[in-house]
């Protein structure tokens, strides 16, 4: 049907039923009563939702760049609108992310959602509906839809769920992914008048006028930059970290904000080539911005959970330091990173769900030594740490140093420029560790804590293990976006190829 | 020639899987000393029994992860490995005795985490002796620095906090502002990251920007901070606050040997000594680190508290073992090596010395020790051996170092005079800062009013360890053959290694040798044209 896409030939449509399958799993817990039997319920489905995304990764056909298990429906055929599912090896990992991290959140979720629960799952299974749907949909308009509707219960889960200020967190979230959004549907349209079709393959490698491609990437960029959230958008993300409750949390670190950086690779690239390097400079500088920006004010959080909120905008610097370098290290590793931040990162925040769940507090002071009372949890809490600050042997080291590599190879100045970010991710991470383990000479009374429950290590468990598995064996998950990666590059490479004046100017903001 | 054994990696998992089974037997004090004992023996003899294999030439490999092309964890046992694993596996042994000794003497708390952690730091120095390339040099350089946190902060009170806080500081700071952005620029430049299988040669490409090669070598120089090279050495002593065998062990032999260990270990297989001589690397590091020797002697003057002394001992000895490599001459670097084995030793000795005077007298400062070797003469006789074999005088260890780097200096071209001198005067330092704490103890006056009641000898469980350290610091330096067959297989005499020649028209073009010839020993058949352009037109003699 479509030249971009293989069709599915597994005898069931696989990526609907990924779609449709939290959407209808949400329904029952809005009939039934009982809350034990709506968490229970929750979890099952996620479960399912994860054992049948299981096949994507094994059948993934690793030798073409063209979208795989597609389906194409014709939806609206006056405006060519159509419902067209198909996965690269940039999505694919990113959806068996967020199948991975969804069971997970239903189990951090278990004690910590007394009130509201029935509601509360049913918000997180519709969420995942939108956001497998995001990484998924080949047509615009489904995008979009898709893209929307992910606000919404996200707004509820902080709005509802949330901490003292969940008001003023929950509206800044919103206004400003609207406001992102909004400019997002503008280049929508723009391209639709251009190109008379909403399928996203299709506006690939059109001949689009330099302005033009210009103001649609900026228009790209600044939702997808809000989304990131890339220095200096990225006011709205601490309040919001700090006021969602543990699964909210982990959803917007592990895969909300990978919509952003996903939009860089899906969109800014292939669709505004010519623009992307355009502004390539730019980009850097911001994301290196970024990197020591988070890193220092991590450095200076006593609340836990914007510490890592804060450490987030760094890590999410090195993400678009790597795509933006335009080459195979850099974007393998970025994509990498994004899988490894997800990991890290959702295990951190689900870490420090535990914490506030005994002492209802998420400050540092307050947590000091509790390592001598939980020493299971301080041993997870340390091994995610070195993780989230790039030890070698764990998965941020290889994210980290890819995209260092391609960074070097691109420019030695701007590679050498995120390295104090690097030292800074240590300062912080390590500075968090020690007071949680160790604390000072007079820590807080802490001997009333208990340790992880089954159910706690069980949450943490599987994070861990892909925590040291691509930290050493990072194979399996670069296999699969290799031909993905060099395509894209490709297609950047070729507008690049005509537009040496572009890299000329381009040479003037980095120094090489 | 290589062989491919999983040994390598059995003596390191030797001290993981000890350390994870001490842990688990917390409550049993006995059976977990005896784990750790256990564990120690078992990696000696693991590694004792690769001893042929090396001196036969050989190479044993073991890859365990392959994460990258041309990235993996791959470990190497050669012979320059072996200097620093035999050292640092033997000495483990003596010190889970001394250690024993000490913490149940002092009724220190925590010793579970202190003898789990203990195991984990050797676990991380044998990973670095064995690493075979630098990312696995870097991994376990990590490890190392992470470990041995909790052992810096054993007391858990302020002073210790502030110590343990410069010390994560300081090594992971420049290991990670350092060692890391050089890694990867070397892994960008070549494509891997393996270290050279001699130690002339290196590992770059011919053609590669020189300024860039000598920018990588400063990052590596001091992003090893644990090396204790000025102005990164001040963890050091803030070190010093952990318990005596963890500043013994760790930081007299396993710690600070790891990062000088790394530093040589990345000079002469990752730049080489082609490069290093060709770039005019080798003299300036020399008299950078001579700075070192003699400030670090001159502070160390100054302190009174044993301890501390020792610290700054430890800080202008490192430099050594980094000066002689940087001569670039056979002998000189020879000399350098084989202080890594006579350092430890007798460093070792005196820090254990330490300990037993702390236990035994609850005494920190040397100005409160005169006489006090009357009542305990075993641990001051050792120190008193030990002293002398940091002085560098006969029969002790130390003297081959200063014979090896004296002639080493000698065989350079020109500039050695500097070094002559630097050589002599930190020997008189040493004398000076040594000498005196051994003869006040024997021969000096007891302080006003102070009796040492109730003070006795040591307990046997430290004093037997520290005479068997104290009497290898002597059979090491009457019989220095053992370990110089393994420093002999690092620098053949077959192997003409370029004088550093300063070139006023400006430095030589930077021309690197051609890569990936045989091993060094089977090197000899045609040593002008294996060794590359450097070595030609220096008319290099060779080395012995």
């Amino acid at each position: 049907m479509h030249d971009f896409l293989i069709m599915n030939t597994l005898g069931y449509p696989i990526l609907s039923l990924l779609v449709f399958l939290p959407l209808a799993g949400a329904i029952p817990l809005l009939i039934l009563k009982n809350d034990e039997a709506a968490k229970y319920w929750s979890l099952f489905i996620t479960l399912v939702i994860a054992l049948v995304s299981l096949p994507l990764y094994f059948k993934f056909d690793r030798t073409t760049a063209l979208y795989q298990f597609g389906e194409s429906h014709t939806w609206i055929p006056m405006w060519d609108i159509n419902y067209t599912l198909g996965i690269d090896g940039i999505s694919l990992l990113l959806i068996l992310l967020t199948t991975l991290i969804m069971p997970l959140c239903v189990l951090c979720s278990w004690r910590y959602i007394t009130t509201r629960v029935r509601p509360f799952f049913a918000c997180l299974l519709i969420m995942e509906t939108s956001m497998l749907g995001v990484f998924m949909a080949l047509d615009f308009v489904l995008f979009y839809i898709l893209w929307e509707a992910m606000l919404i219960p996200m707004y509820l889960l902080i709005a509802i769920w949330g901490g003292p200020r969940k008001i003023y967190a929950s509206i800044k979230f919103f206004l400003y992914t609207l406001a992102g959004s909004v400019l997002l549907l503008v280049a929508i349209i723009a391209l639709y008048l251009e190109n008379g079709t909403f399928s996203i393959p299709l506006m690939m490698g059109q001949d689009y006028s330099s302005v033009f491609q210009i103001y649609v990437f900026l228009a790209f960029f600044l939702a997808f930059a809000i989304k990131v959230p890339m220095f200096p958008f990225h006011t709205w993300l601490p309040a919001a970290h700090v006021e969602a409750p543990t699964a909210g949390s982990v959803v917007l670190a592990s895969v909300l904000l990978k919509m952003g950086t996903y939009g860089f690779l899906r969109f800014c690239l292939p669709i505004t080539p010519e623009a992307s390097i355009f502004f390539m400079p730019y980009i850097l500088w911001l994301s290196i911005a970024g990197i020591i920006y988070g890193g220092f004010t991590a450095l200076a959080q006593s609340d836990m959970k914007k510490l890592i909120a804060y450490s987030s905008v760094g890590h999410m610097g090195f993400v678009t330091l790597g795509i933006f370098v335009f080459n195979v290290h850099g974007i393998e590793g970025a994509i990498l990173q994004m899988i490894n931040h997800g990991v890290t990162t959702g295990a951190l925040f689900i870490i420090v769900g535990m914490i506030y769940e005994r002492t209802h507090s998420r400050e540092l002071a307050l947590a000091a030594g509790v390592g001598k009372f939980m020493p299971i949890y301080v041993t997870f809490l340390g091994f995610f740490s070195l993780s989230s600050l790039a030890f070698p042997g764990t998965n941020s080291f290889i994210g980290e140093f890819l995209v260092l590599a391609g960074a070097f190879s691109k420019s030695k100045i701007i590679a050498a420029c995120a390295i104090p970010g690097a030292v800074l991710a240590a300062a912080y991470m390590l500075r968090m560790l020690q007071k949680v383990v160790w604390g000072g000479e007079k820590n807080p009374d802490q001997s009333y804590l208990q340790d992880l429950n089954v159910r706690e290590i069980i949450t943490l468990a599987p994070l861990l293990i892909f925590v040291l598995w691509i930290g050493l064996n990072p194979a399996p998950f670069l296999d699969v976006m290799h031909t993905s990666v060099a395509n894209l590059i490709q297609q950047v490479g070729i507008a690049g190829a005509d537009q040496q004046s572009l890299i000329e100017i381009a040479k003037l903001v980095i120094p090489q | 020639m290589e062989i491919a054994s999983c040994k390598p990696l059995y003596a390191v998992l030797a001290a993981l899987i000890g350390s994870i089974l001490v842990s688990m037997a917390g409550r049993k004090p006995n059976f977990r000393e005896g784990l750790s004992t256990v564990a120690a023996v078992i990696m000696f003899l693991i590694i004792a029994s690769m001893v042929p294999d090396v001196l036969a030439g050989k190479m044993l490999k073991c890859m365990v992860f392959d994460i990258l092309p041309g990235l993996s964890v791959t470990f190497r046992v050669d012979a320059f490995s072996m200097i620093f694993a035999l050292a640092a596996s033997f000495l483990w042994i003596i010190a889970v005795f001394y250690s024993m000794g000490y913490m149940r003497g002092l009724h220190e708390h925590a010793q579970t985490r202190f003898n789990t952690c203990f195991a984990l730091a050797l676990f991380g120095a044998i990973g670095v002796a064995f690493a075979d390339n630098l990312f696995t040099l870097y991994l376990f350089y990590e490890i190392v620095s992470v470990c041995t946190y909790p052992l810096v902060a054993h007391h858990q009170d302020e002073e210790g906090y502030m110590g343990a806080r410069k010390y994560i500081v300081y090594l992971t700071t420049t290991a990670k502002g350092f060692v890391l952005p050089a890694m990867i620029l070397i892994y960008v430049l070549t494509g891997s990251l393996d270290f050279a299988t001699n130690i002339s040669t290196g590992i770059f490409p011919p053609g590669v920007n020189s300024t860039l090669v000598t920018i990588l070598y400063i990052c590596c120089i001091f992003g090893f901070a644990k090396n204790g090279i000025m102005p990164f050495h001040h963890w050091l002593p803030g070190a010093m606050v952990a318990p005596t065998p963890v500043s013994a062990l760790l930081h007299a032999v396993a710690v600070v040997k790891v990062g000088v260990f790394s530093t040589t270990r990345v000079m002469l297989y990752v730049f080489g000594v082609d490069t290093m001589s060709a770039l005019n690397l080798g003299i300036p590091t020399a008299y950078f680190v001579s700075f070192t020797i003699l400030m670090a002697s001159i502070i160390a003057l100054s302190k009174d508290n044993l301890k501390s002394r020792l610290a700054y001992s430890t800080v202008s000895q490192l430099s050594y073992i980094i000066l002689g490599v940087a001569l670039l001459t056979p002998t000189a670097i020879e000399g350098g090596l084989i202080h890594i084995t006579n350092h430890a030793f007798s460093k070792i000795t005196l820090f254990f010395c330490a300990g037993a005077i702390y236990v035994a007298s609850h005494k920190k400062n040397i100005s409160e020790m005169g006489g006090l070797g009357r009542t305990m003469p075993f641990t001051f006789a050792a120190f008193g051996i030990a002293s002398l074999s940091m002085i560098g005088a006969p029969p002790v260890a130390g003297f081959v170092t200063k014979w090896k780097l004296l002639v080493g200096t000698m065989e350079m071209e020109a500039y050695y005079v500097g070094i002559l001198l630097v050589l002599l005067a930190s020997t008189l330092l040493n004398a000076a800062y040594f000498a005196p704490v051994t003869y006040k103890a024997f021969f000096g006056k007891r302080p006003a009013g102070e009796k040492y009641e109730g003070v006795k000898e040591a307990p046997l469980s430290m004093v037997i360890p520290i005479m068997i350290a104290a009497i290898i610091s002597v059979l090491i330096g009457i019989f220095p053959g053992f370990m110089m067959k393994f420093v002999d297989r690092v620098t053949p005499d077959n192997v003409a290694v370029a004088m550093p020649q300063y070139n006023p028209a400006g430095a030589p073009p930077f021309i690197p040798s051609v890569k990936g010839h045989g091993a060094p020993a089977d090197s000899h058949e045609a040593p002008a044209e294996s060794h590359g352009v450097p070595a030609e037109t220096n008319g290099a003699p060779p080395g012995h």
